[in-house]
């Protein structure tokens, strides 16, 4: 499983290893190999690197070199792993700033495969999981979890994603209109009368005191929390 | 997305400690069916399906074809507010489906999403509010007749206070589950209970009367109270109906509104009601499925008779509420005659299939009858053209058995079993010598 099978991975030196280049393919991942910083610049997508894997047994210092270049950009490329031999465990002593993690040449590939997915799932959701915060309210959107003063609460699918969208832009008025497109988005019985719906559900679920952290806006729509303008 | 809701599932099972998820369905009569299976399960059972015997299941008989497939409807999903010392229970709707994927025929739950598929193919979505009564009762004994809380030294704290705790606390529940109250109130009777439900769409509104029964008895039998949606369990003192607020919404518009009628009803809602009205005879059977369902329709007891509309005559088998100036989204229309007995996907779809065919075919509202019906006579009535709803659970079945609409709107599997159950049902009753009967005959004749 790729999180970000569409983005691409910047890999030193080039050509690689055959072992990691081979990994690299069988997991799936996009990847280009470059053997400098310019190259590293010229070949880089819109998006920028999704990470790199810098190989640093072959020329350590060529190799640390273009680690700490990564680093040093507008931009730094994150994460990074690097794969060093067992006699070059000393050279990570002080460079803790260049990598995220390193693995020991000759490399498991099913050990980097690992290390590489478990990096790039943290820093597509941020480097910790997400976390929607307001009053008391906090919704993990990684483990869909939401909590009202540390109480979970039971919410159905579509509770939760209306509770999400509102919760991401606080302050902001939505119509019915916008949130069914938005937050449904397929086939439901109710047309828009079902996010009226489901609004009070939400607050019911919330209780009584907290109903008003999803306010009504007459003849609008709905918003979450207090206007940011304080009106 | 769907994808998305079963991962949400997963994923709440996981981190709220689930032990055990209820699939629930709902058998041709309106009983809550339910198998329960472990999280392990769960996953298999949102993409494939459960199989289960069909045929051990009331209307779901069919000795050829007995094996369905029971499919979590994954959007849902609740946990149950009740946690025992063992974890958390969920519980989460189902659709039937047979082995090859078709929908079941025999599902009452298919059978509703069939109807709104219909209505949104006309460009209506159906939107339904119940006002749900019922009785507590002591614990019943065999033959003996129900005893109100109210009357009983049952209790050491006074037996309303009883009833009016545990109605709150069955509104608490009914809420952490997703279902809206509007209000609740002790009835006129003795023990009689109301709570109003808030709209939502028919097929949520369905689930959630099935949710609501099963809240009602649960809380009740904590407090060793017998909770009973039985339309008429005392003589003398009104019944237990179910009257249901009904409207049509295309897109954000009420198409019952219009501003310019002296009504506030559009032609859509006029021709609803005279659908409705037309064919309220046929659909009874279904809205109204017991034998005592028709002791509760008798005049005197604010239970309709007569198949009638009008604004502020509860008498009628439709009133029209007057909503508050301006209020376009409250317009709806009241449907009187159902009882909490019935199976709301059913009765949902007769009534929607009733209402549609009106605006299909342009049917014309026959003009408001405001007077008290109660007070009229037999030929004043048929002088102004108003008819009676059916008088008995066989007259509802015979007048059903022709309509060709009931047999559209359930689909001919569900029509049939329901006919040669409910006919079992009325010739049972028949063979009965009542009590009634033995004091009035026994002597004099």
């Amino acid at each position: 499983m790729v999180a970000n099978a569409l983005e691409m991975l910047v890999v030193y030196p080039d050509p690689p290893p055959t072992d990691l280049a081979r990994m690299l393919d069988l997991s799936g991942y996009r990847w280009k190999a470059v053997s400098s910083t310019d190259e590293a610049t010229r070949n880089e997508p819109a998006k920028g690197w999704a990470g790199a894997i810098i190989v640093c047994d072959e020329d350590p210092e060529a190799a640390w070199l273009f680690a700490r270049s990564l680093r040093k950009r507008d931009t730094p490329v994150s994460p990074v792993v690097v794969l060093v031999s067992g006699a070059q465990l000393a050279d990570l002593e002080l460079r803790d700033d260049l990598y995220e993690d390193f693995c020991l040449t000759p490399f498991h590939p099913r050990e980097l495969e690992a290390r590489l997915r478990h990096l790039l799932w943290q820093s597509v959701g941020g480097t910790r999981p997400e976390l929607i915060e307001h009053g008391g309210l906090a919704l993990n959107l990684e483990t869909y979890q939401a909590t009202f003063n540390n109480h979970p609460l039971d919410l159905t699918y579509m509770e939760y994603e209306l509770l999400k969208f509102l919760a991401q832009n606080p302050g902001k008025v939505f119509s019915r209109e916008m949130l069914l497109s938005r937050v449904w988005g397929y086939e439901y019985y109710g047309g828009a009368r079902t996010v009226d719906v489901h609004v009070r559900r939400l607050r019911a679920k919330l209780g009584e005191e907290h109903a008003n952290l999803i306010q009504t806006v007459r003849s609008v729509g709905y918003r979450f929390g207090q206007s940011r303008w304080g009106s | 997305m769907l994808d998305q809701q079963r991962d949400y599932v997963l994923r709440t099972v996981e981190e709220r400690g689930v032990r055990l998820v209820r699939l629930w369905f709902t058998d041709v009569l309106g009983n809550l069916k339910s198998f329960a299976i472990s999280p392990a399960e769960l996953e298999n059972a949102l993409n494939d399906g459960m199989t289960f015997d069909g045929s051990s299941i009331d209307g779901f008989s069919r000795l050829q074809e007995s094996d369905v497939l029971a499919i979590p409807d994954p959007n849902t999903f609740e946990v149950m507010p009740w946690v025992d010392a063992k974890g958390a229970e969920a519980r989460v709707f189902c659709d039937i489906h047979n082995l090859d994927g078709t929908p079941f025929h025999g599902d009452p739950r298919q059978v509703l999403r069939r109807n709104l598929d219909a209505a949104r193919a006309q460009g209506f979505e159906f939107l339904v509010a119940p006002d749900m009564e019922y009785f507590y009762f002591e614990p019943p004994v065999a033959g003996q007749k129900p005893v109100p809380l109210d009357e009983g030294g049952f209790f050491d704290l006074t037996s309303n206070d009883v009833s009016s705790s545990m109605r709150k606390e069955t509104i608490r529940t009914l809420e952490t589950m997703g279902i809206p109250v509007e209000y609740s109130f002790h009835e006129d009777a003795p023990s009689q209970q109301e709570i109003d439900l808030r709209h939502t769409d028919a097929l949520s509104m369905a689930d959630s009367v099935m949710t609501f029964r099963m809240v009602v008895k649960e809380i009740a039998a904590m407090h060793n109270v017998h909770a009973t949606f039985m339309p008429k369990p005392l003589e003398g003192v009104q019944g237990s109906g179910m009257h249901l607020h009904l409207s049509l919404f295309s897109g954000e518009n009420n198409a019952f509104y219009d501003e310019s009628d002296p009504y506030n009803l559009s032609l859509v809602a006029k021709q609803f009601m005279a659908g409705l009205l037309r064919h309220a005879a046929e659909i009874t059977a279904v809205t109204n499925q017991t034998v005592n369902s028709y002791k509760r329709l008798v005049p005197g007891f604010e239970a309709p008779v007569h198949i009638s509309w009008a604004r502020n005559n509860r008498s009628g088998l439709i009133r029209v509420p007057i909503a508050k100036r301006g209020n376009a989204s409250a317009t709806r229309i009241e449907y009187r005659s159902p009882d909490p007995a019935c199976n709301p996907y059913l009765a949902f779809s007769v009534i929607l299939a009733a209402g549609l065919k009106g605006i299909r075919e342009g049917y014309e509202l026959a003009p408001e009858a405001d007077a008290n019906l109660f007070e009229m006579d037999d030929d004043v009535l048929l002088k102004l053209g108003i008819d009676q709803l059916p008088q008995s659970l066989s007259d509802s079945l015979r007048i059903m058995e022709q309509s060709s609409l009931v047999l559209e709107a359930l689909g001919e599997h569900i029509f049939e079993w329901f006919l040669r159950n409910k006919r079992s049902e009325w010739r049972a009753y028949k063979t009965q010598v009542t009590p009634y009967e033995l004091t009035r005959y026994l002597k004099s004749i």
